[in-house]
């Protein structure tokens, strides 16, 4: 890559400087692309904000209803400067894109962060031939291989019963927006009350207005002290640490989470149990998604970048990393 | 192996201690006798010999996944198991195996007489036959190691539900050096009366005193017993029918590392047992030599005159657990010690078998100032024992106490970091640290422990951010972090670059309010160690 690459790193973020437009920028800029409604890559303070129609309904929700959004739909082509910029389905979680940016018969594809694996509620991720793709690599080792969804979502259930039978809150740790959804999706209605936490909560009313089905929950009991009504619970993570948990009588914890992979990550957490689910890539996804897009040119961002660089050089491609602030690594 | 690898599993998923051992219990009820013994054996730390190294393992498995050699350490570096890492990354399996785990562990130990050819064979063809969860289990009974997160407390309470008997007495059945292959669950259900000369009991252990007795006393001083807190290898003395059996505290049978102590012990009436300490010491010496003295003679099969001669050692006498063939465990502490005294001759100086003097003073802060004279005389503080204390199995709160002195301290830079292992791995938990000599930094002590887990967190983050330069698995991180590191004691050592080294480091605290500028400096440590060696030379012979 001799001449000026299409999409370089700045101080606010990936930027597109023929286009003039920043790709999930960290710092206030004029008009970003967002790929996706987390909060490590949706930030607050952009004058104008691009980004796939649902995927917006979550940036009104979480930033404020003023922000100046310009909606698009996936495969619709906006040219701006003689930049043509389209959004594809990255299949990470409602709303999620890829970033198609062409200029003078060059692509460049920002995937964002993507999963190539099922998912019940967001559009499946979409290859792209491009040039040069830039590839998240959050899950980038040979040990990251996710089961089946379905047989993770049978041991979810099996595991709320077991809790049932205990007299004991199964309380399920999964990120707000997404994650939360998609188990929402997958699990029985029939072992009993599932209850959702006002963060996620919020998120599925938003989803739930962008039109993805997402069955009913119980409102939040205000009253979740001890003898408080069993069932599951579905919690951010970050109510791990909280007064909630502290006083909510016998539970059991869970996470849903790619990490759980690893025994020693769900031991360190003190949890009970960890459910292999990720809405990211797993190692031969990542192979998946890299090989489909035809690309040459692989840059790796978001995780364990020098480890999926030297693989594809090994491999034979053109690889790079690129340094990112984006989710470190408690995310999955 | 299905029952076990889903005992392996269950217990895995849970941290509460009763549901671990109801597991066990139900497990003991159910799966097969010798599958029980295994075990135990397992997870008391009787694991099988290795009858297949790392090396070969390592080989079989990148053939196996095809991948290269340095994605695998990267794996291993990030999963900080090898059985786990490599059952993590074999192609998936649809088979299971249906055999007892007691054959499998045949399989593993007939392999040790194969060729190497054979052994990978039987590596490939094991895993072709089990399934995920099955081969982490096959892959830790083969590269060893089988610490789950299970103590023996927790299997004892098991058994002891299991077989409707007291714990206590169970845990005596299981010490010492059974072989699993022979031990049958009749022998611990009804034990033979044969074959157990050699066994010991368990030990009793102490806790931590909680507050400073000076200010809060844990009682009557007449109540108490003290003594000086050894720093050697806590063993068990055991004579019977004239033979001599020394274990350490670690269940190792050591009797023929320490020749110089079977001629006094073969003297001691039949049927003694004595728990006390084993420690390097001259004769003649006021005081004995350093732990790094002792490590000279551990871990060899047997010592050379030499080495006896220039590094002796003694067994000081604390307890006495069985007399004339009798369990005096339940006596209390104060008649123990009385009977224990009659057993030592007038000159203590003279034997290698010695009695461990008592420390009397008048009032707890009496008591407290003879305790600030410990390092002097290289012990590590002081033992409080209740004058009617039994002599119980593991640790009880109330009945001992360790009472020991401050650590010595100083303040150092982290300098490089490395992943942990088992219940850390994943995380940078391994740290180096650093004092200053001039402008430069000298590393001089290694720890792991010490942090919270909220700290281990925050640090992990940082040494992530401020990496400088990564050497294989150890990374070099901007010396910014300054924390208080405690050590028991210092030695001058030539084989550090600090020329000095310290025992049991560990952190004990995150001094976020000092620069690193601010830590110490190698001058200040050379000048503690002058000052503890000083204070303990041995008198001249």
């Amino acid at each position: 890559m001799t001449k000026n690459p299409l999409l370089s790193l700045q101080p606010e973020g990936l930027y597109c400087e023929a286009g003039d437009f920043h790709i999930d920028p960290w710092r206030p800029v004029k008009r970003a692309v967002i790929t996706h409604a987390h909060a490590d890559h949706a930030r607050a303070g952009h004058q104008l904000y691009l980004a796939e129609t649902s995927c917006g309904h979550f940036l009104r929700g979480r930033l404020g209803a003023d922000i100046h959004l310009l909606p698009l739909r996936y495969g619709e082509r906006l040219r701006h400067r003689g930049v043509t910029l389209s959004l594809h389905p990255a299949g990470h979680i409602p709303g999620s894109a890829q970033v198609r940016v062409e200029y003078r018969g060059e692509v460049w594809v920002a995937g964002g962060d993507y999963k190539v694996g099922p998912d019940p509620l967001a559009a499946a991720f979409e290859p792209v031939r491009c040039h040069t793709f830039i590839t998240e690599c959050t899950f980038g080792l040979p040990i990251y291989r996710w089961p089946d969804p379905d047989t993770v979502a049978e041991e979810i259930s099996q595991w709320w019963l077991e809790c049932r039978k205990n007299d004991q809150k199964a309380v399920l740790f999964a990120y707000s927006l997404g994650k939360a959804q998609r188990l929402l999706a997958m699990l029985p209605r029939d072992v009993g009350p599932l209850y959702a936490h006002p963060a996620t909560a919020r998120m599925n009313a938003i989803a739930r207005q962008s039109g993805y089905a997402l069955p009913a929950t119980e409102p939040w009991p205000t009253e979740a002290r001890k003898g408080a009504a069993e069932g599951l619970y579905l919690v951010p993570p970050a109510v791990e640490d909280s007064q909630w948990l502290r006083q909510c009588g016998a539970h059991s914890k869970a996470l849903a989470s790619g990490w759980m992979t690893v025994r020693g990550n769900r031991r360190r957490r003190a949890l009970d149990r960890g459910f292999v689910i990720s809405d990211h890539a797993d190692w031969p996804g990542l192979q998946q998604a890299i090989a489909a897009t035809g690309a040459e040119n692989i840059l790796a961002t978001h995780g364990q970048t020098h480890v999926l660089v030297r693989w594809l050089r090994e491999q034979g491609y053109h690889a790079d990393n690129l340094q990112t602030p984006f989710g470190e690594e408690d995310e999955g | 192996m299905k029952q076990f690898a889903a005992l392996v599993l269950t217990l895995d998923q849970t941290t509460s201690l009763n549901r671990k051992s109801d597991l066990l219990a139900r497990f003991f009820a159910e799966a097969p006798p010798e599958d029980r013994i295994w075990t135990i054996a397992l997870f008391t730390g009787r694991r099988p010999r290795r009858q297949i190294n790392t090396r070969l393992f390592r080989e079989v498995i990148l053939a196996e996944t095809g991948i290269p050699e340095w994605l695998f350490a990267e794996c291993y570096a990030q999963v900080g198991d090898l059985a786990e890492t490599a059952a993590l990354l074999l192609p998936p399996s649809s088979q299971s195996s249906d055999d007892t785990l007691t054959r499998w562990i045949k399989h593993i130990q007939n392999s040790g007489n194969a060729s190497e050819e054979e052994k990978q064979n039987f590596l490939r063809h094991s895993w072709a036959q089990l399934d995920r969860d099955q081969r982490f289990v096959f892959n830790k009974l083969i590269t060893g190691g089988f610490r789950l997160g299970i103590s023996q407390k927790i299997i004892l309470r098991a058994l002891a539900r299991a077989l409707e008997q007291p714990a206590d007495q169970l845990a005596h059945r299981l010490m010492g050096d059974w072989n699993p292959r022979e031990f049958r669950w009749e022998d611990l259900v009804q034990p033979q009366a044969t074959d157990q000369d050699s066994r010991p009991y368990p030990f009793c252990l102490a806790y931590p005193l909680e507050a400073d007795p000076v200010d809060d006393p844990p009682g009557d001083l007449r109540e108490w017993t003290c003594e000086w807190k050894w720093d050697g290898i806590r063993a068990q003395l055991i004579q019977r029918r004239q033979q001599t059996y020394l274990w350490s505290r670690g269940e190792e049978l050591v009797t023929p590392q320490f020749p110089e102590l079977l001629p006094p012990a073969s003297h001691l009436p039949d049927g003694t047992v004595l728990d006390g300490e084993i420690l390097p010491w001259q004769e003649k010496a006021t005081s004995p030599l350093t732990f790094q003295d002792l490590q000279k003679r551990l871990n060899r099969k047997k010592p050379g005159a030499n080495t006896v001669r220039n590094t002796p050692v003694i067994f000081m006498a604390y307890d006495l657990l069985e007399h004339n063939g009798q369990d005096i465990r339940k006596k209390p502490f104060c008649e123990r010690r009385k009977i224990l005294e009659t057993l030592f001759p007038k000159n203590p100086r003279e034997s290698p078998l010695r009695l461990s003097p008592l420390v009397h003073q008048k009032s707890w802060s009496r008591l407290a100032q003879e305790r600030s004279r410990s390092r002097t005389i290289g012990a590590e503080g002081f033992m409080l024992k209740k004058n009617d204390s039994p002599y119980s199995v593991g640790r009880k709160k109330g009945l001992w106490w360790k009472w020991k002195v401050d650590p010595l301290t100083a303040d150092a830079v982290l300098v490089y970091a490395q992943r942990g292992h088992g219940r850390r791995s994943g995380q940078f938990t391994d740290y180096t640290f650093a004092v200053w000599d001039g402008d430069q930094l000298v590393p001089f002590a290694k720890a792991y422990s010490g942090l919270t887990n909220k700290e281990i967190l925050e640090v992990d983050r940082w040494i992530k951010k401020h990496t400088r330069e990564k050497f294989g698995p150890v990374r070099t991180v901007e010396p910014q972090l300054v924390f208080e590191i405690g050590f028991e004691g210092i030695y001058p050592s030539k084989r550090h670059k600090s020329g000095l080294a310290v025992r049991f480091p560990r952190i004990l605290r995150w001094r976020q309010d000092k620069p690193s500028r601010e830590a110490d400096s190698l001058e200040t440590l050379h000048a503690l160690l002058a000052q503890v060696c000083s204070a303990s030379v041995t008198e001249p012979r």
